[in-house]
C-alpha cells in the first residue's frame, strides 16, 4: 500500500501506466517542466523525457486533434486539460471525432484516449475554473466518463481509463486533490462501470459521485441524529452506468436522493433518477429527489459555498422523502 | 490590399536609447506617470493577495509600458478588450480600481459598466476576446462610427484557434481592430520557444494579409508610436494590424505560481535590468524632460491610488447570494426563481 494525496495517486498512476506501456504519451499545457498547475504530472517529464510528456502550445482543440492522430498511429495519448472550462475549445474534436471515430470506421480506428480534466469547484477559483461539465460528456455517445472520489480510485480508475480501448473523459474533483488516502499499485486494475456502496444503510440511498462523496458521507453521519440510516452509493463511472448496484440499493431502502455539484436542470442526476424510476418503481416509497448546484453560472469564490450542495440541503431533501407513509403502512 | 508593409522589421521598433530626437516631452512624461501608477497598482494588488483580500492577481509588473502606451493612444470613443493580465491598463483607462478587481477579489465575475469606459470584461478563456473585438469593430464600422478597437492578448494566446480566426475575420472585413500581443516570454511555465516557431509573433499577420509590427515592449514611447499609428489607420478605414510588443513578465504567472520551477533567477535579474520604468525615467532625465518635482508628484499619485484600492477594498459590502439568480436570464424562468426562494429561505434561517 502507498499513501499520500489524490494528486500523488494520479501521478503514480500516470507513471506506472507509462512504464507498463510505451504507447502511453502525455500531452498538455504546462505538464512538463512545471509538472502541471496541480502538479499531477510532476517529475514525469524528467523520468520519461519530453517526447512522452509534452508541453504543448496553448491550443486545446489542436492538442485533442493531435491525440486523435496519435491514436490512429497506435499510441495511447493521455491529454490534460488545464481546467474544466478550458476544455471547451476542444469540444469539436471531442464530439465530432474522438467520440465518433470508432463508429465511423466500424471499429477500424479506435480512440484509446484519456482526457484528464480537473473539474468542479470548492477551491475558490475565479470564473471558468470551477465548472462541472460532465453532462455534456455523458450525453455524447462514444465517450466513457469516469470520476474518482477516493484516493485509491484515483489510482485504479486512471489506470483503467488509460487501458480502456474507448476514449475516457476522466474528471478529477479539484476539491479532493489534496485529500489523503491509500492505494495499492499491485492490485488488479479495476473494471470501469462499477459503482460502490460506500456506506451501508437502510433508510434511503444517497447516489452521488466525484466531489460530493465526502459531503454525502458527512450527511449520512449527521442523519443518524434524525433517526435515518442512510446508504451512500458512489457511481465512480457515469458511463458506463452501474444500474445493478444502484437499483439493488434503492430496492432495499425504497428511497433515493441523487446528489451532484453540477447544475440540476438537464443534469446527470436526471439520468440517474430516470434509471432508478424505470427499475425500482414498485419499490419506491417516494419520488427520487435531486440535490444539485443551482441553475446559475458557477458563482464567484465568495459565493460558491451557497451553490455547492452541503449536508443541510441533503438532509432537507431526505426529510422530504414522504416518511409519513411509514406510519400509514400498517393501515394499508 | 492595404499598401502597408505586411512583414515586421527584424529589429523591434525602438525609440529609447536611440538617436531619435523627435520626442514629445509632455507625452513622454504622461507615459511615465501612467507607468508609475500601473507599477504601484501591480505591487498593491499583489500585496492584497498575500493578505487574502484578493483571491488571485495576475501581475503585469514589467509590462507597464504597454498599459501606459495603449491607454494613452486610445481615444475616448475607442474600445479596449483586455485579458486577465490587464487590470492595470483597465485602471489607467479610467475604470474605478475597486471595480477593476472585482473578478480577482471573487465577489463577482466583473465589476464595471463596459459601455461607460468602453472596456470589455477581462477575458480569461484565452484569445476569445479577439473575436469579440472584431465583432464590435465590425458593428461600429457598419454604423459609420469612426472608432478603433484594441484587443490585448498574450504570446501563449496566439496559439489558440480563436486568435487566428479573429485576425482573419478582421482582415476580410477590414475591421478597425488593433491586435496587440504582449509577448512577455511565457505562457505560465511554457517559454515562447515552445509556443511558436515563427520568426516573430508579428509575422503571424502576413498569412491573413494583416500588417505586422514588432516593437520593443519595454519602450513606452515606441509602443505608443506604433499603437497610435495603427489605431489612426484603423479609424481611417485602413484595416486591422497586429503588433507584437516584446516585454517580460517579472512576477510569477499569478501569486499562486512558483516561477522558480521553470525559469532561472538570473533570467529575471537580467529582465529587471531592462525594466521599462527606470529605463524611461533615465531617458527622460538625461534629456531634461523629467525633474524631481514631477517624479515626486507621480509617486504621490501612485500612493493615493494604492491607498484607494487598500481602503475601499476593506469597506466594500459582501455580495448578496440572491444576486446569483438575478442576471442569469432577462426573464428569470420559474425553476430558477424557485431556487432563489430556496436559497433566500436557507439564509433567513
Ligand atoms: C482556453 C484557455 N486555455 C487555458 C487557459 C489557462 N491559462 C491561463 S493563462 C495561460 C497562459 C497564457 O499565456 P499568455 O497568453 O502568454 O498570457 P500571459 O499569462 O503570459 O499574460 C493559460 C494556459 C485559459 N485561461 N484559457
Ligand atoms: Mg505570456
Amino acid at each position: 500500500m502507498t499513501g499520500a494525496t489524490m494528486v500523488h495517486a494520479l501521478n503514480q498512476a500516470l507513471g506506472d501506466a507509462m512504464a507498463a506501456d510505451p504507447a502511453v504519451h502525455l500531452l498538455g499545457e504546462d505538464i512538463g517542466t512545471l509538472g502541471g498547475v496541480f502538479r499531477v504530472t510532476d517529475g514525469l517529464a524528467g523520468r520519461f523525457g519530453g517526447d512522452r510528456v509534452t508541453d504543448t502550445p496553448v491550443a486545446e482543440s489542436g492538442i485533442l486533434g493531435m491525440a486523435v492522430g496519435m491514436a490512429m498511429y497506435g499510441l495511447r495519448p493521455v491529454v490534460e486539460m488545464q481546467f474544466d472550462a478550458f476544455a471547451y475549445p476542444a469540444f469539436e474534436q471531442l464530439a465530432s471525432h474522438v467520440a465518433k471515430m470508432r463508429n465511423r470506421t466500424r471499429g477500424a480506428l479506435p480512440m484509446p484516449i484519456t482526457i484528464r480534466i480537473p473539474y468542479g469547484g470548492g477551491i475558490g477559483g475565479v470564473e471558468h475554473h470551477s465548472d462541472s461539465s460532465e453532462a455534456y460528456y455523458a450525453h455524447t455517445p462514444g465517450l466513457l466518463v469516469v470520476a474518482p472520489a477516493t484516493v485509491a480510485d484515483a489510482y485504479g480508475l486512471l489506470r483503467a481509463a488509460i487501458e480502456a480501448d474507448d476514449p475516457v473523459v476522466f474528471l478529477e474533483p479539484k476539491v479532493l486533490y489534496w485529500a489523503k488516502g491509500q492505494w495499492d499499485p499491485a492490485a488488479p486494475v479495476p473494471p470501469l462501470g462499477r459503482a460502490a456502496v460506500r456506506r451501508r444503510g437502510t433508510s434511503a440511498s444517497l447516489v452521488t459521485y466525484g466531489p460530493m462523496l465526502p459531503v454525502c458521507l458527512a450527511a449520512a453521519d449527521s442523519a443518524r441524529q434524525s433517526g435515518w440510516d442512510l446508504e451512500v452509493v458512489e457511481l465512480r463511472s457515469l458511463v458506463p452506468f452501474d444500474d445493478e448496484t444502484v437499483a439493488e440499493s434503492v430496492r432495499r431502502t425504497g428511497r433515493a436522493v441523487v446528489v451532484h455539484e453540477a447544475s440540476g436542470f438537464a443534469g446527470f442526476g436526471a439520468e440517474v433518477a430516470a434509471r432508478i424510476g424505470e427499475r425500482c418503481f414498485h419499490y419506491l416509497e417516494a419520488p427520487v429527489l435531486r440535490v444539485t448546484g443551482f441553475d446559475v453560472p458557477y458563482p464567484p469564490p465568495l459565493l460558491e459555498h451557497h451553490h455547492r450542495p452541503g449536508v443541510e440541503r441533503i438532509l432537507a431533501a431526505v426529510a422530504r422523502l414522504q416518511w409519513e407513509s411509514e406510519w400509514r403502512e400498517p393501515a394499508r | 490590399m492595404t499598401g502597408h508593409p505586411l512583414l515586421p522589421t527584424d529589429a523591434p521598433v525602438s525609440l529609447l536609447d536611440t538617436a531619435e530626437t523627435a520626442i514629445d516631452g509632455e507625452l513622454a512624461v504622461e507615459l511615465y506617470r501612467r507607468m508609475v501608477l500601473a507599477r504601484r497598482f501591480n505591487r498593491q494588488a499583489t500585496a492584497l493577495t498575500l493578505q487574502g483580500r484578493l483571491s488571485v492577481y495576475p501581475s503585469s509588473a514589467g509590462q507597464e509600458a504597454v498599459a501606459a502606451a495603449v491607454t494613452l493612444a486610445l481615444a475616448e470613443e475607442d474600445w479596449l478588450f483586455p485579458t486577465y493580465r490587464d487590470t492595470a491598463a483597465v485602471v489607467l483607462r479610467g475604470v474605478d480600481p475597486v471595480q477593476a478587481v472585482t473578478l480577482l477579489r471573487g465577489d463577482w465575475h466583473h465589476g464595471w459598466d463596459p459601455g461607460a469606459h468602453r472596456v470589455a470584461p477581462l477575458a480569461t478563456p484565452l484569445a476569445t476576446q479577439t473575436a469579440h473585438a472584431v465583432g464590435l469593430a465590425h458593428a461600429a464600422a457598419l454604423a459609420g462610427d469612426d472608432l478603433a478597437v484594441l484587443a490585448l492578448i498574450g504570446d501563449g494566446g496566439t496559439s489558440e484557434g480563436d486568435f487566428h480566426e479573429a485576425v482573419n475575420l478582421a482582415a476580410v472585413f477590414r475591421s478597425p481592430v488593433v491586435f496587440l500581443v504582449q509577448n512577455n516570454g511565457y505562457a505560465i511555465s511554457v517559454p515562447l520557444s515552445r509556443q511558436s516557431a515563427a520568426p516573430s509573433l508579428a509575422h503571424k499577420g502576413i498569412g491573413y494579409g494583416v500588417p505586422g509590427v514588432l516593437v520593443d515592449g519595454n519602450d513606452a514611447l515606441a509602443v505608443h508610436r506604433v499603437v497610435d499609428e495603427a489605431l489612426t489607420r484603423a479609424r481611417r478605414g485602413g484595416g486591422p494590424s497586429l503588433i507584437e510588443a516584446r516585454t517580460y513578465r517579472i512576477d510569477p504567472h499569478t501569486n499562486a505560481d512558483d516561477a522558480t520551477r521553470y525559469r532561472a533567477d538570473e533570467e529575471v535579474a537580467e529582465a529587471r535590468r531592462r525594466d521599462p520604468l527606470p529605463r524611461l525615467e533615465r531617458h527622460l532625465r538625461e534629456r531634461g524632460l523629467l525633474d524631481d518635482a514631477t517624479v515626486r508628484a507621480a509617486s504621490v499619485a501612485a500612493e493615493a491610488l494604492a491607498a484607494v484600492l487598500r481602503d475601499r477594498l476593506a469597506d466594500e459590502p459582501r455580495p448578496d447570494p440572491a444576486d446569483l439568480f438575478t442576471h442569469v436570464y432577462a426573464t428569470t424562468p420559474p425553476h430558477v426563481a424557485e431556487q432563489r426562494r430556496v436559497l433566500t429561505g436557507e439564509a433567513g434561517r
